[in-house]
């Protein structure tokens, strides 16, 4: 049931999350569209048609109002009060690695380099960490399958246990090449694929980009991830560049996505009692 | 009597006479309908990967079916037999059943039987998800759930170990000789057996990891705490003992002692009742030894033991013998005299007495003819062209 929600979403092509993206500017993902925009160009060319919905019922009025709602606010689960800037730096998240491990790429996002390390931008952190953290609290929300995948083995634990807290599904182990490509033969036919996979860190044990992030680039999965200055942030959807090693920052990025988590899906268990109290208020037959 | 169960033996021949024997299983379906689907497990016992094969091949009610057919047939077979349905065991069906449907084939796996279907279905793995699709457990998407839960947990017992001990060291209350797990007579779970707990196939890496991960815990001087969970993951060893089982001496009526013993060469059984009267006769089946055994090769055979030990002439010796020829019924009853001297023997000359060898059965048989050669080393005369 709650799969259809994230599926209309899209077919249509049209990730309707958030208005948040208007302020980012250098949009990296010119084939991400937003609200409404019919778009032009190369990327989007199958994003045109807006399905029609079918005839508006009484209980489908009241899906609608529960998943349109959240849209209409740019941060509409409060996710600004959770972090600021200094908790990021106490955490220890603007450190990255020497000059010599960076990622080309990784540059724009750099505030510079002290001493051969390289010092992440923190003010660029908190806008892609907080869309981030808005886009996965939007997915809860929709009862979407969330993957936490990591590749450390020493935060492994933690990723699981922050998992397990939060009703989703965790990944850190050995990744075997077809379970995303190859799903429906190594789980089984009628298999659910993750509808966001949550990288906390990119890298595997052999310091090469994880499969999972190509991997879920072309199943059409969305990623956040968490990019170090020796990662490529080029096939993640949503980049968070921040620091992945010292246990603080990883400790801190778990209690943040839980609390989004919880935050989110709460916050919907409580639109449908509303919702469900309201339309039993107005319809006395449904 | 024996006309009415020659009749139901014959129907219910008729009725499972549509089963191909070739198969592991036969259901014993003495009711009306036939069971027509011809069930080959063995595709699904070799099979690698369980979810390739299909959500369920043998679903939750199929299942339960199977159970009550199983469980009818029994009654019906203990009917069969004359026995009371109530207190029919497993042994008895196997029994019944090897008496109904004799087979002259050699491989047990190809004989007729008739099973629990738990023990003849592989234990199979419901379908993993919900009716919304979200999987039930956490670790779904690793493709190993139980394995790797198993080692979720695992470590995080060995991480609750380590706090509870940094804990103690905190309030100075640690101590090096904590209460150890003993494990002395037990042994780890092979990987066939951890397999078959957690219904998923794990490679040799993935078990050495888990062996490996599980001596970690126990490495810790705390890990007492976890006791019951290790001993999930052992079994006990079997007590194997290495020295001769040395019978008692018993004595009759008269005071004399005495002792049996008994032993096989080939296919020649012998058993021997040695007396402790001090005249030195020997009977053999009723015989006179020396009448029985016309050749001196084989009452050496006899003597040789009672001469090793220097005691010719103390014990008295019923013996009783059959199967094989003169040679292999000699060495026979020579070592049931060598196992039934051991009780009046004193430690040390056990000792010697296995020493010379006359303790250990000969485990030499005749060997088998082999196609292609004329015997079982001899070959078919050569011819170059």
């Amino acid at each position: 049931m709650r799969s259809k929600e994230l599926s209309v979403e899209r077919q249509t092509g049209l990730w309707r999350c958030t208005d948040l993206r208007k302020g980012l500017c250098g949009l990296r993902h010119p084939w991400l569209v937003s609200a409404g925009y019919s778009c032009s160009g190369p990327f989007c060319a199958t994003a045109v048609a807006v399905k029609t919905l079918p005839l508006q019922t009484a209980s489908t009025d009241v899906t609608d109002r529960i998943l349109n709602l959240p849209l209409q606010m740019p941060d509409f689960f409060r996710l600004s009060e959770l972090f600021s800037l200094k908790d990021l730096f106490d955490a220890r998240v603007h450190l990255g690695h020497k000059k010599g491990c960076r990622h080309r790429l990784m540059e724009p996002y750099l505030f510079g380099s002290r001493l051969d390390q390289d010092i992440i931008d923190l003010d660029q952190t908190v806008e892609h960490l907080q869309s981030a953290l808005n886009f996965t609290a939007h997915i809860a929300y929709r009862g979407g399958v969330i993957l936490f995948v990591s590749r450390r083995r020493q935060f492994g634990q933690l990723v699981e246990i922050t998992a397990q807290d939060c009703g989703e599904y965790a990944h850190t182990r050995y990744w075997q090449g077809g379970l995303l490509t190859n799903a429906p033969i190594q789980y089984g036919s009628g298999v659910r694929l993750p509808d966001l996979i949550v990288f906390l860190s990119t890298l595997n044990n052999v310091f090469q980009q994880h499969v999972g992030v190509r991997d879920a680039a072309k199943m059409n999965i969305p990623t956040v991830g968490l990019v170090d200055s020796n990662c490529n942030p080029s096939l993640v959807t949503y980049p968070v560049p921040g620091n992945d090693d010292t246990p603080a920052a990883m400790e801190l990025y778990c209690r943040l996505f839980k609390m989004t988590i919880n935050r989110a899906k709460d916050k919907r268990r409580q639109m449908e009692l509303l919702q469900g109290l309201s339309a039993a208020g107005l319809t006395p037959g449904s | 009597m024996a006309a009415s169960s020659g009749r139901t033996v014959g129907s219910f021949l008729w009725k499972c006479g549509n089963f191909c024997f070739n198969f592991n299983t036969v259901s014993s379906n003495l009711t009306r309908q036939v069971l027509s689907r011809q069930l080959c497990v063995s595709a699904v016992f070799h099979r690698k990967n369980l979810a390739a094969a299909g959500p369920e091949k043998f679903s939750e009610e199929f299942i339960k079916k199977q159970v009550e057919e199983f469980n009818i047939g029994k009654r019906h077979l203990a009917n069969m037999m004359g026995e009371d349905p109530e207190t029919f065991t497993q042994g008895d069906i196997d029994r019944s059943i090897a008496y109904l449907f004799p087979s002259g084939l050699f491989d047990n796996k190809a004989k007729p039987l008739m099973k629990h279907p738990d023990e003849v279905f592989p234990k199979q793995r419901a379908v993993q998800w919900g009716a919304d699709g979200r999987p039930f457990h956490f670790l779904f998407y690793t493709g190993k759930q139980s394995y790797y839960s198993l080692m979720h947990d695992t470590f995080t017992k060995a991480l609750a170990v380590e706090k509870h001990q940094d804990r103690l060291r905190g309030k100075g209350l640690f101590t090096q000789d904590a209460k150890q797990i003993s494990l002395v007579g037990s042994r780890w779970l092979l990987k066939e057996e951890l397999e078959e707990l957690l219904v998923e196939t794990i490679s040799d890496h993935d078990y050495a990891r888990f062996i490996q991960l599980m001596e970690r815990l126990l490495s810790l001087p705390y890990c007492s705490a976890e006791e019951d969970f290790v001993q999930r993951y052992r079994r006990q060893l079997e007590i194997q003992s290495s020295k001769q089982q040395v019978q008692p001496l018993q004595y009759d009526q008269h005071g004399v002692a005495y002792s049996t013993g008994d032993g096989r060469r080939k296919t020649a059984t012998g058993t021997v009742l040695l007396r402790d009267s001090g005249s030195g006769s020997i009977s053999i089946n009723g015989t006179n030894y020396v009448h029985y055994f016309p050749v001196l090769q084989d009452r050496e055979q006899l003597m040789f033991p009672l001469h090793f030990m220097g005691v010719l002439g103390r014990f008295d010796m019923q013996c009783s013998v059959s199967g094989g020829g003169h040679s292999s019924q000699a060495g026979a009853l020579r070592l049931a005299i060598s196992r039934a001297m051991l009780s009046f023997l004193s430690e040390g000359q056990v000792e010697t007495m296995r020493q010379a060898g006359l303790l250990t059965p000969d485990p030499r048989i005749k060997e088998r003819k082999k196609p292609g050669q004329e015997g079982a080393r001899r070959k078919f005369t050569w011819k170059k062209r």
